[in-house]
């Protein structure tokens, strides 16, 4: 009984009318947790009842603390018929569970019903009192903490990164049961919600038991998503990275107290399933006894006793062994030797990292955007032999990525990602991140004492090492055009760098960065099953290649050459396939000059056609130079002598280049003479190559006093001020079936999204000048012709005045530094040998050699690439395939790395203008903040409260009377908005920072005044104080945290 | 390619001046999108015409879904759906709540009721204030009327009370409430040259003097049900203004009253001999407003009478509001130099709140 949960409900109010006659309500509360209910007493006719209920006590175990929600249901009692529901409030109690985050959670809630919204608001207490029992962490994970922040949160230092942590839980919708058919949509988006509830619950659970397992305390960079399979399920997995953090203040390092029952747990696998089997994980083979299956997940009346019934009992004998085994396997496969502890093989099997910007030092090279994708057919029933289908599905993914990041010489990969496209029983699985080099010494156990940052110490920064190949020169993978390093001149960089992480702090950059999109739709057949598949996966490679061109295309025009952020979304329909990629372009210093865009006729003698590709280039031209002076890319002139160096490609190049700009005859000639090498030759040979050269040019620039980027940070500017909005947007099209074609498709698509950023701008008007930051678009094909686009974005105000100077401060500081270290380059190979041997995480020497080694084999192999997709059965090409036949990117390393003095503060050292609105005197609402970002501009995180995670349903029999779909969809996304900052509040917290909305399914029967819409968002919880604040009292740092986690007090 | 669905959401809800106002004025999408282009922002912001139309979709529905709230303003700021700051709550309120002053004097003084709202159609083709608009400002002056009307205590603090009114905004609607209540004509074609501000100044002296609340004299049992204080007019007072009729009637008490207006305003007025040979007529009308107001159909006319009795006759003199004031000071002053007349606090009670009134009706 290690935990007592006490729940209060003090008073309603704003409570809809539920008497007709008396245009009152007489309203009680039901308090559930797991299968244990209270009840208040009924308040006679009011709308703002005060119950002042006593405190409900529940004494549960803490394995149910973390999987169940307490959950709060608001009823009008009528004595003559069944009692009508209000509405309900589910509380995550995880954030109580932690040791540092919140101690109570207390405050208004929006009384929610999914087919009505909000109605009215409900003044709530909770506590949990955890008994300090020695066997506390048997089957629980209380006390890891969960970050949805991509980096080491702000107010922690990571003295440890383990690793890779996943897991995946499935079940049956239970909109697809067959009691659906004769419940009421409220019961049954109930169900859902509730079943989502819990699993997110379970899942968060079993991943924090895997971070204990390696012994670290932490989950930064938490991805949790759901599959809506249909009929063959409802999968939630999750992924993250573990770590072993460290309060900045607290002067020990906290290390998980759990070291005794983790190592118990890997020591019997046997014991450890039953724990969590019968909560129906996919691993246990009984999941297919649909029956049982139901009064396990749903019933109220069957207590605890499931636990140890017989559905986890079997599960566990079989499903955990099972499991073991094929871990063992598949570890096998990954040439792992040596009895390596099993705690270690996670980390082993998949070296990757959720984390996309990176504590100093850690990040040694970048190699590219891996990328790996696989259509699968749904099974429609599940198959009680293969219980383990989804998790060997991702799996194989993995790997896939593993062994594209090895080829690229990289042992790591890093930003990395997954995500699903389902529609009907075809699903497309992806996963991407950028294959890396990292600095091993972060990854050890053992050295503890020492934190990250003193560990790195003896590098001197530069600036531009992360940019340095990390293959060889002599082998590499794939034909790429390498310069010596622009800023160090001692090491190779590719010219162009892809990548999916965040822009490092470090990096010197020139002018500014900007959004860049590539978007593209193909046609498909309407299609079943196996043929589908294939037809999809026929696609995909072909896609793959034109996002890449286009990426590519718009890159040059924007007179850049690296993207950071890329996110490549396909989306699956039953006649489509749409990709949108986005990423934040920029102007690396370390990469060289990127040469411009040329294009080539096919017919060169004809007179009149010449003239129009020579209009068409003067174009081109023309808008490249508008774009360098647009974002400010003036780039040092650089003098020959100094890159005149041995590499006679690169030379070659920048003539070709310099060439360019001086006669439009001259470039037609050298098109023609260098049009089947050169990458950036765009040979016109058909009306579609016209359209897509229209298409580039199509492309407006934000209006002036507006940056956008999807990245963390605007390249290029640094003093934000304190104004954020952030905002979601969604847009649903409607395509004319007319034969439709893939370019008016591309044509629709474009034009849906360039007037979704038209649009934006135009409402954000006020605001300038502001930069749109973590710009993330969701394509989703819902119906045939229909495209649904969301959008969620934040912006932030900078002022304009001290951008220029802090920057190029900031350049010339690492110019500096840059001349003043040249000389370790020959340590570094010895360097990394002797750290990486005895490293347990990386076995990064082994696959160096490995790498060199198949890279020897893999040039004949590129060679023949071509087009040879036909390989690609049910699985689709990955980005390195494309790479090969591209130019991309690459270099190879120094360890060199740089550490910025300042604490990587995202808002630079500028002064911030304090655009805040005046405090809300008269309001008793407090203002919570929300940002995709993980940083307040203007502000210091001062703690975290927990994870927020949130998943709701709402319906509707009357669209029509709701204002349509738009009506519908924005008073929706309004509610989601308000409970989320009515939970943050609650906890103590005045903003979410790393907020996501994962999820946004909408469905829509018009002809029967119906739809229906899924949300799933979520974020990090914080208390943030204004920095001029803090100056003003930081001697009063108590009165700050009295006041911020009293908020029930305050609205009361 | 058709937009089916498209929507904006901020965490901060985005308010649109320009928007909120054509919203209020009644204007439909396409009208308010027409409108904003002709403003010529599509120009100074370089964007389409589709932006506009979609922005402005937006904003109506934002504002469809305040609607509600606004209604009961205190509901705006505890509400969490729609994270707004302070001092955009309170514009939203203001102006939500503020009136035309064409349409007010349309309204005036009548009962605010179903009746009323079917002549909406009428008023508005009238004003050109659009039906939309119409129907908002009176179900406003309706509502408010509906929740002060039985509340005891200040109508101005009630109002700013239960609907966070500016304090100007407030005292014009403590008028409306007055003038629906008591219902006082304002309609006639001879007042159709006064003004709300007018009509309003003079409900607010009323108020302050002509009702229960004004007296100070709460009733001993707090639950009976008397007249409400602030909204009424104190039924006693108008009883008692009867006793006034001595002063026309008492033919000795006339010339005496005369005799001493004359002799102080002599060479002081420009209108001396007009208002000598006119006193009599004058001071008849005016007391007999006083005697009369027993009757609710009186009490409605106050207005017509004022004018009537008083305001057109000096008009007609050409009086100047120098003169008007001069003799009205001296007209009520002199009374207390009639020792036969017993009624001086009824009276300057009376006489008090209607020279503001008539001092403020007095105009072209």
């Amino acid at each position: 009984m290690p935990g007592k949960l006490k729940v209060k409900i003090v008073a309603g109010r704003h409570l809809p009318v539920m008497d007709r006659a008396s245009d009152l309500t007489d309203a009680f509360v039901e308090v559930k947790f797991g299968n244990t209910t209270f009840k208040t007493d009924v308040y006679l006719k009011s709308l703002n009842p005060q119950w002042n209920s006593e405190w409900f006590k529940f004494e549960v175990d803490d394995e149910d603390l973390q999987d169940e929600p307490l959950q709060i249901t608001v009823l009008d009692h009528d004595t003559y018929s069944a009692n009508d529901a209000i509405g309900k409030v589910y509380i995550d109690i995880d954030p109580l569970l932690y040791s540092e985050a919140a101690t109570v959670i207390s405050g208004w809630f929006p009384i929610y019903d999914t087919i009505h919204g909000i109605r009215g608001e409900i003044n709530v207490v909770v506590k949990v009192d955890l008994f300090n029992d020695l066997n506390r962490f048997r089957q629980s994970s209380c006390g890891v903490k969960f970050f949805c922040t991509t980096s080491i949160p702000k107010c922690y230092r990571a003295v440890v990164i383990h690793g890779f942590v996943e897991e995946l839980v499935v079940n049956e919708d239970p909109e697809y049961q067959w009691i659906d058919r004769i419940r009421t949509p409220r019961a049954s988006n109930e169900a859902r919600q509730r079943l989502i509830s819990l699993m997110s619950g379970e899942l968060q659970r079993k991943i924090g038991l895997k971070v204990l397992e390696m012994r670290g305390n932490a989950v930064v960079g938490y991805l949790q998503c759901f599959d809506l399979e249909g009929e063959s399920g409802l999968v939630v997995r999750a992924i993250g990275t573990a770590c072993t953090l460290d309060k900045l203040s607290s002067p020990a390092a906290f290390l998980p107290a759990c070291n005794s029952p983790s190592k118990e747990m890997k020591e019997s696998p046997l014991v450890h399933p039953p724990s969590h089997g019968c909560r129906s994980t996919h691993n246990s083979p009984i999941h297919t006894a649909t029956g049982s299956r139901l009064t396990q997940n749903f019933s109220v009346s069957v207590p605890t006793l499931i636990y140890t019934g017989m559905g986890s009992g079997s599960a566990g004998k079989e499903g955990g062994p099972f499991k073991a085994l094929l871990r063992q396997q598949t570890q096998a496969a990954l040439e792992q030797r040596g009895g390596s502890p099993h705690r270690f093989c996670r980390r082993r099997e998949f070296p990757f990292l959720t984390l996309t910007a990176f504590p100093p030092g850690l990040l040694v090279h970048v190699g590219g955007v891996v990328s790996a994708r696989s259509v699968k057919l749904l099974d429609r029933i599940h198959n009680p032999d293969e219980p383990e289908t989804r998790d060997a599905w991702w799996a194989e993914i993995r790997q896939e990525i593993k062994s594209h990041a090895k080829a690229l010489g990289c042992h790591a990969v890093v930003g990395y990602s997954e995500s699903t496209s389902i529609c009907e029983e075809v699903c497309i699985l992806s996963a991407s991140g950028t294959a890396a080099v990292l600095n091993p010494r972060f990854l050890q156990e053992g050295t503890v004492e020492g934190s990250l940052e003193q560990r790195i110490e003896e590098n001197l920064p530069v600036g531009c090492g992360f940019c340095h190949i990390p293959y060889d020169e002599l082998n590499m993978p794939f034909p790429a055009h390498l310069t010596y390093c622009y800023n160090c001149r001692k090491q190779k960089v590719p010219d162009v760098l892809f990548t999916t992480i965040d822009l490092p702090t470090d990096a010197v950059v020139v002018g500014k960065g900007c959004l860049i999109q590539a978007r593209l739709c193909r046609l498909k057949k309407k299609a079943q099953a196996e043929a589908n598949a294939t037809a999809i996966s026929n696609l995909l490679p072909f896609m793959e290649y034109e996002v890449h061109t286009q990426l590519m295309n718009k890159l040059k025009l924007k007179g850049m050459n690296a993207l950071f952020g890329l996110r490549i979304q396909i989306t699956v329909g039953e006649n489509m396939l749409m990709g949108l990629a986005s990423a934040t372009g920029v102007y690396l210093a370390a990469l060289p000059t990127p040469g411009g865009i040329q294009i080539a006729g096919k017919t060169p003698n004809d007179g009149s056609y010449e003239q129009h590709i020579s209009h068409m280039q003067k174009r081109i031209n023309d808008t490249i130079a508008k774009n360098k002076e647009l974002y400010e890319i003036n780039p040092p002139e650089v003098s020959e002598e100094i890159i005149g160096s041995p590499i006679p490609e690169p030379r070659q190049r920048s003539r070709l280049l310099r060439s360019q700009s001086e006669s439009s005859d001259e470039v037609t000639e050298l098109d023609l003479s260098h049009g089947k090498k050169d990458a950036f030759v765009l040979e016109i040979d058909d009306t579609d190559a016209m359209e897509d050269v229209h298409s580039l040019l199509t492309d407006v620039p934000p209006p002036s006093g507006f940056y956008s980027c999807n990245t963390e940070i605007m390249p290029g500017i640094n003093n934000w001020t304190s104004e954020i909005q952030m905002f979601t947007s969604v847009r649903v099209v409607r395509l004319s079936s007319l034969n439709l074609t893939n370019q008016a498709l591309n044509k629709n698509f474009n034009g849906l999204c360039e007037n979704l950023l038209k649009s934006l701008y135009f409402k954000l008007r006020s605001m300038t000048p502001c930069c749109l930051c973590h710009v993330n678009f969701t394509v989703s094909l819902p119906e045939d012709e229909l495209i649904q686009v969301t959008v969620t974005a934040v912006a932030i105000t900078f002022d304009k005045n001290q951008a220029l100077q802090t920057t190029k401060a900031h350049a010339e500081k690492t110019l500096q530094r840059a001349s003043t270290d040249n000389d370790e380059l020959l340590q570094f190979p010895l360097e990394l040998c002797s750290d990486s041997l005895p490293a347990p995480a990386f076995p990064a020497t082994k696959e160096h050699l490995e790498s060199a080694s198949s890279n020897s084999g893999t040039p004949a192999a590129q060679r023949a690439t071509s087009v040879d997709y036909s390989s690609f059965a049910d699985r689709c090409s990955s980005w390195i395939e494309l790479i090969k036949l591209k130019a991309q990117t690459i270099r190879r390393g120094s360890i060199k790395t740089t550490v910025t003095v300042e604490k990587a503060s995202p808002m630079g050292d500028g002064n911030f203008r304090n655009r805040s609105a005046p405090p809300c005197a008269s309001s008793t609402v407090g203002v919570v903040k929300m940002t995709p970002l993980s940083f307040i501009p203007g502000a210091k995180i001062t703690k975290y409260l927990g994870i927020i995670n949130m998943f709701f349903i709402r319906e509707t029999t009357s669209l029509r009377e709701e204002g349509g779909v738009s009506g519908f969809l924005h008073a929706f996304i309004a509610e989601v908005f308000a409970m989320v900052r009515a939970h943050v509040a609650a906890l103590g917290g005045n903003a979410v920072v790393s907020y996501i909305m994962k999820q946004c399914v909408f469905m829509e029967n018009p002809s029967k005044n119906q739809a229906q819409c899924l949300i799933n968002v979520s974020g990090d919880a914080v208390v943030f104080v204004r920095e001029s604040d803090l100056e003003a009292m930081s001697t009063q740092q108590s009165a700050v945290n009295c006041q911020t986690s009293c908020p029930g007090e305050v609205t009361t | 390619m058709t937009s089916e669905l498209d929507i904006f959401v901020g965490n901060t809800t985005l308010i649109d001046e320009d928007v909120y106002r054509l919203w209020l004025d009644g204007y439909s999408v396409n009208d308010a999108v027409a409108l904003r282009v002709r403003s010529g922002i599509l120009e100074q912001t370089g964007a389409t015409a589709g932006v506009l139309q979609s922005d402005t979709m937006d904003h109506y529905r934002t504002f469809h879904m305040l609607e509600r709230l606004l209604h009961a303003p205190p509901k705006l700021l505890h509400q969490l759906i729609f994270q707004i700051p302070p001092s955009r709550q309170a514009l939203l309120i203001e102006r939500y709540y503020t009136f035309d002053e064409a349409f007010v004097r349309e309204v005036l003084g009548k009962k605010l009721s179903k009746g009323t709202k079917k002549d909406l159609d009428d008023i508005s083709a009238k004003t050109g204030i659009t039906l939309k608009s119409c129907r908002r400002q009176f179900d406003n002056f309706k509502r408010v009327f509906k929740v002060v009307e039985e509340m005891r205590g200040s109508l101005v603090d009630n109002i700013q009370q239960h609907f966070l009114l500016s304090d100007r905004l407030a005292r014009d609607y403590a008028a409306i409430v007055f003038f629906a209540n008591n219902r006082f004509e304002t309609g006639k074609k001879k007042l159709q040259y006064l003004s709300f501000g007018d009509f309003a100044f003079c409900a607010e002296l009323m108020i302050q003097n002509w009702t229960l609340g004004a007296v100070g004299e709460a009733p001993t049992d707090p639950d009976s049900q008397m007249d409400d204080m602030d909204v009424d007019l104190d039924k006693e007072f108008l009883q008692d203004l009867k006793e006034l009729k001595v002063l026309v009637a008492d033919k000795d008490l006339l010339d005496l009253h005369k005799s001493l207006v004359c002799a102080a305003l002599r060479g002081k007025l420009g209108v001396f001999s007009e208002m000598e040979t006119n006193f009599k007529n004058l001071s008849r009308g005016l007391v007999n407003v006083a005697a009369k107001l027993t009757h609710n159909k009186d009490v409605r006319d106050l207005f017509v009478d004022l004018v009537e009795k008083f305001v057109e006759p000096c008009r007609s003199d050409h009086w100047t509001l120098n003169d008007v004031r001069l003799f009205l000071n001296q007209y009520s002053a002199s009374v207390h130099s009639l020792d036969g007349f017993r009624h001086q606090t009824l009276w300057d009670r009376y006489m008090g709140t209607l020279r503001g009134c008539l001092l403020r009706l007095y105009h072209d």
